[in-house]
């Protein structure tokens, strides 16, 4: 697991950045991890996140994106990081 | 040109359990269409394959293997007298002891095969594993031989805690939750694949399986991976997904640089929570969902056939993961000359007869 400190200094373990980079995402939210052969299946938010946690750790700078393109404020964006890489650590244990 | 005679073995393909014979024969049929001629060999005259034409040009049924080797080089001598095989493509484990023992003198006949050798055989038998497993670098749950179900009663005294997998020297795993399931499935094992069964520490996680051939030399040629994504009651996979896992391939080269080994493999691995990888099984043949070797462009039969012939290989696509198998039941309409000539003549009806 990697971690990454939030804009409030909270530690988040997230999955290896090699697992995320290799999972294949569907603009309709159907994930495909061509390693371990599972498939999943996200909303729109899960889908936004996922694609910046492949090319970006950095969560200031996630949430700051997730915030410009869903005009939400900064807490209820981390707050939904958060949460998704908790679901994140249980499907990639 | 001259079709090539394949005798494939394994017609059974039955839903709980499957041999891989038909999947062989649809694997040459789609790579080599009527350059390829293939005598359908079974044990028993409702192996759906034998009565499959598009896939079998003639069909026959063999001694089992419990009749043992003279009994099986006889009849398949009968076969070759009434059509010549040019290759024997064995896909079921218990055939295995015995053509292998047989190949030289099938070779004599005219009848290539392209298989491991005695010792490379037995090297990755089921109770031998944790030897190759240590040899090759890998590990693999540890298994102990038993020869009575008596040693359920109080095997967590002795440091057996269930749930365990109770497994028959050829064919066949049940996972047991205590020692009532534990004994049921020593008892229907030990009954048809005989003694000793096999008690193996199950481990947690995800099964992951590979198939490729091996050339002898210690190099595997065309691996092909699979994740289960739906199994039968008797943990066959059902449905399954091409997968690309780097690990495993690297353990794959490792045991059959280890086995020096020659022809089908398939190599059965568990994926445990954390990532790990525990050797299961090496099974000596091609797996029943060698098909999807042909849907992810790497068609494993017809590399194996061009390897036994020393011909150039055909090219393999690069890894596809993704690519879905989903098996499904269905009928077909036999008419009762051709069961009756596979139960009272041992062969399919001639065209004449049909």
């Amino acid at each position: 697991m990697e971690k990454a400190n939030s804009p409030i200094g909270q530690s988040v373990d997230l999955p290896k950045p090699e697992v995320l980079m290799r999972l294949a995402l569907s603009d309709n939210g159907f994930v495909f991890d061509p390693v371990a052969g599972n498939s999943f299946t996200v909303n729109g938010t899960g889908l936004a996140i996922l694609r910046r946690l492949q090319h970006e750790s950095d969560l200031d700078s996630i949430v700051a994106s997730l915030q410009e393109e869903f005009e939400v404020d900064a807490m209820v964006a981390e707050r939904d990081v958060i949460e998704f890489a908790g679901l994140l650590r249980n499907a990639f244990k | 040109m001259t079709a090539i005679n394949v005798a494939v073995t394994g017609m059974n393909a039955v839903p709980d359990n499957p041999g891989a014979g038909l999947a062989v024969a649809r694997c040459l049929r789609e790579a080599f269409g009527d350059r390829v001629r293939i005598v359908g060999l079974g044990y028993d005259a409702l192996d759906p394959g034998l009565h499959l034409g598009e896939y079998c040009d003639s069909a026959y049924l063999l001694s089992y293997p419990s009749s043992g080797a003279e009994a099986l080089l006889a009849r398949l001598s009968e076969i070759h007298e009434s059509e010549p095989i040019d290759m024997l493509l064995p896909c079921l484990d218990a055939e295995l002891p015995l053509l292998v023992g047989l190949a030289p003198r099938l070779a004599e006949m005219g009848i290539r095969s392209y298989l491991p050798d005695a010792s490379q055989l037995a090297l990755r038998a089921k109770d031998r594993l944790p030897e190759l497993a240590e040899t090759a670098a890998v590990g693999t749950p540890e298994t102990l031989a038993i020869m009575h179900p008596d040693f359920f009663r109080d095997c967590g005294r002795k440091g057996w805690e269930f749930p365990l997998v109770v497994k028959g020297v050829f064919y066949d795993a049940r996972v047991a939750a205590n020692a009532e399931e534990a004994s049921a499935a020593f008892r229907s094992i030990a009954a048809e694949w005989g003694l000793p069964v096999l008690v193996q520490r199950w481990i947690a996680g995800e099964e992951c399986n590979l198939t490729a051939v091996g050339d002898g030399t210690g190099a595997l040629h065309g691996e092909v991976m699979m994740k289960k994504r739906a199994v039968t009651a008797r943990g066959k996979a059902w449905a399954g997904v091409s997968i690309n896992d780097e690990d495993l391939a690297g353990i794959a080269h490792r045991l059959v640089a280890a086995l020096k080994w020659k022809g089908p493999i398939e190599v059965e691995v568990m994926r445990d929570t954390k990532g790990g990888y525990h050797l299961i099984e090496i099974n000596p043949r091609f797996p029943a969902w060698i098909y999807l070797s042909q849907g992810v462009g790497r068609n494993l039969p017809a590399l194996l056939l061009a390897l036994a012939f020393g011909r150039e290989t055909p090219p393999l696509a690069p890894p596809r993961p993704g690519m879905l198998f989903l098996r499904y039941a269905q009928e077909i309409i036999v008419p009762l000359s051709s069961f009756e000539a596979l139960m009272m003549a041992g062969r399919s009806a001639q065209e004449s007869e049909r």
